[in-house]
């Protein structure tokens, strides 16, 4: 075994607590994020047992899937929504757990309150039931989803049941320029890789790229690993990652913090340290991006056009373009710039964060969105809503004609009331554009905040390098 | 977990790559607290129209849908979320295999603790599982675990890979929080570590 590891290896090999032969390591988790559409049926079966949360000091709830971004103190009219709430403030309560429930100022979506409490920090293993769990690997943190029946192991044994992944090196060498962020990264890896790219693997996003991005547009990248397929995505801490710890509800203070920085410069990876696999991107030659497809792996630059299934070769590829194509209304060879849209949704685990909303007000400051269309700002959390009034970026996009949210999920996922009419086209800033991913019927083109602030001004997909200067 | 035995079934083909678990269930069937009803959701979008009549032409509605128990899907099937609704909804509606070239990981990890077992064949012998589906959809398949092989009608069999300890799980009905809980001891050794 060489002696020279890689971030990842680091936090496996020192979260190991047993390992029989032929068998799964038995992982110990030090952060489980729970929320109340995938936990419902682990706390069932903890009953059905009469087990404990064995360390509910390490768990915490908040909601975010079903519940409304609208007014809170309306009442929440989807019944099974409700009672969906209503079972996670009573398991919360029952099994001691904290919770940041509906009148909580913390509440907000699961993988923008971790990072902003300051309970996501290096070197820490993470699980959520929700595949973006990926979101916390930006901190050089193993952090993945898992199933319900993986929330009731964690929940009663603060362990997990794993076999070893892969590691694969995702280098981004050079600088963006203007206009382009770390979506633009993101979706360019994942029209280079597919949606099954990164399966079986770990990814360590490296580069000087990746280097030069805040936290918030790291949290964008690692986020969407999962539409790569990848188990995980991390980015080694560095004094960005401390920078933006510090001080943090639950970071460390004191003594105890100057220790911890300390440990966490031990994390990234070791030179000479070999990945299993190596992709290389070269930021330099990125443009803003868009989906035109069904599926996240389905992207090009937003100034190409739309590809023809007869320029595949391999057949199941082929009628998988021709398919998601007839879903999106779309033909082969038409460019979207300049396509209308229906809704513009600026908000997700990917796109929600302050840094996200102000570069949208940036762009919309001054401007009316365009007649006839929905946009919708949804903060992340509670949080990101408080700063982001605190700093006026409410009254930019009420001026400007935009709906100003609740926190929550909201249009990413189209369990809570937001949601696409059959057939409408949407610019969102989330992380899926699955058929009937936000509302049945619905179409979905992915990309950055930037350039879904630029599309809400002219009503048609706009590059938004077209606006800046 | 139920004891898995062997199976003979027609097989139901869905050979699109990348179906992703929100296709599977769509998330509005996600507020259920309970895992029971799913199979009524499975792949809902394609299967039901807007009235909520069955789909024609889709293959869950077909007559030869009835009562199967393998899913020959295609590529990275059970991509996207996390959802274990999706394996609810699948055995929920009869399924007890999934065949495909190969699977996303989560999803992968929650059929395995749902009974559902999901099997890995090469491309060749994909493609002449969905020729013989095509030329024969009454055709029966025979899937046996312990031997780790699918025999087409023929008598032709092929292998399949799975790891040793799912395997195990699968066959003898293991509960894998048991086994998890069996390590309590460790786990609490481990709990002694200065910083947790």
């Amino acid at each position: 075994m060489t002696k020279y590891l890689t971030l990842f290896q680091k936090i496996w090999n020192s979260h190991v607590v047993a390992r029989e032969p032929e068998s799964p390591a038995v992982l110990y988790v030090d952060l489980h994020l729970v929320h109340e559409v995938t936990s419902p049926q682990a706390f069932t079966g903890l009953r059905r047992r009469g087990l404990k949360v064995r360390r509910p000091d390490k768990t915490v709830a908040t909601m975010d899937h079903s519940i409304p971004t609208h007014d809170p103190s309306l009442p929440i009219l989807d019944q099974m929504a409700a009672k969906q709430i209503q079972q996670m403030e009573d398991n919360a309560r029952e099994f001691g757990l904290t919770l940041h429930g509906m009148n909580s100022p913390h509440r907000g979506i699961v993988h923008v309150i971790g990072p902003e409490l300051g309970l996501t920090r290096p070197g820490m293993t993470i699980v959520c039931g929700d595949s973006h769990t990926s979101t916390h690997g930006a901190f050089g943190t193993l952090a993945f989803g898992i199933g319900t029946s993986e929330v009731e192991h964690v929940l009663a044994s603060q362990c997990l049941l794993q076999r070893q992944p892969k590691t694969c090196e995702v280098r981004v060498e050079g600088a963006l320029a203007p206009g382009v962020s770390a979506k633009d990264i993101i979706l360019a890896l994942l029209a280079k890789i597919g949606v099954g790219g990164g399966t079986g693997h770990v990814f360590e996003y490296t580069g000087p790229a990746i280097r030069a991005l805040a936290m918030e547009q790291r949290m964008t990248i690692c986020n969407m690993s999962i539409e790569g397929g990848a188990r995980a995505g991390m980015i080694a801490p560095d004094n960005t990652t401390f920078e933006y710890l510090a001080g943090r509800e639950f970071s460390p203070r004191g003594r105890a913090w100057d220790e911890a920085v300390a440990r966490w410069r031990a994390l990234p990876t070791d030179e000479g340290a070999a990945y299993d696999k190596s992709i290389t991107l070269h930021a330099d030659d990125l443009t803003p991006m868009i989906t035109y497809g069904t599926n996240p792996g389905m992207g090009m630059s937003i100034t190409d056009r739309v590809p023809h299934p007869d320029g595949l070769s391999d057949l199941s590829q082929k009628m998988a373009l021709a398919k998601a194509l007839a879903y999106m209304g779309l033909q082969p060879g038409q460019p979207l710039l300049g396509r209308p849209v229906d809704v513009v949704f600026i908000g997700s685990c990917t796109n929600s964060r302050i840094s996200d909303l102000r570069l949208a007000a940036s762009l919309l400051k001054g401007r009316k969105v365009a007649p006839n269309l929905r946009v919708m700002v949804v903060p992340g959390s509670q949080d990101v809503k408080k700063q982001a009034e605190a700093e006026g970026l409410d009254a930019v996009f009420k001026a400007a004609g935009a709906e100003w949210r609740e926190a929550g999920c909201s249009m990413c996922i189209a369990m809570n009331g937001d949601q696409l009419e059959p057939g409408q086209y949407a610019v969102s800033t989330s992380n899926r554009n699955f058929e009937g991913r936000q509302g049945k019927g619905g179409r979905t083109f992915l990309a950055s905040p930037l350039t879904a602030a630029a599309t809400a001004i002219t009503g048609k997909i706009t590059d938004v390098r077209t606006l800046l200067n | 977990m139920a004891h898995f035995t062997p199976l003979a079934s027609r097989i139901l083909p869905l050979p699109m790559n990348d179906v992703d678990t929100d296709q599977i269930i769509p998330a509005r069937f996600l507020k259920a607290i309970n895992k029971e009803g799913m199979g009524d959701n499975l792949f809902a979008d394609w299967r039901y129209n807007a009235d909520g009549s069955p789909r024609t032409g889709f293959v869950l509605n077909k007559p030869e849908a009835k009562g199967a128990q393998i899913l020959l899907a295609g590529d990275n099937f059970g991509c996207g979320s996390s959802r274990e609704h999706a394996p609810w909804a699948l055995t929920g509606y009869g399924f007890r295999a999934v065949i495909s070239t190969s699977f996303a990981d989560i999803f992968c990890n929650n059929a395995l603790k749902n009974g559902l077992l999901p099997i890995v064949v090469d491309p060749a012998t994909h493609a002449d599982l969905l020729d013989l589906v095509e030329e024969s959809p009454q055709a029966q398949v025979a899937v046996d675990l312990a031997s780790q092989t699918v025999t087409l009608p023929g008598g032709k069999t092929v292998n399949f890979p799975i790891d040793g300890f799912s395997k195990t799980c699968l066959l003898n009905g293991v509960d894998e929080l048991g086994y998890l809980l069996g390590f309590a001891d460790q786990i609490t050794e481990y709990e002694k570590r200065p910083g947790l």
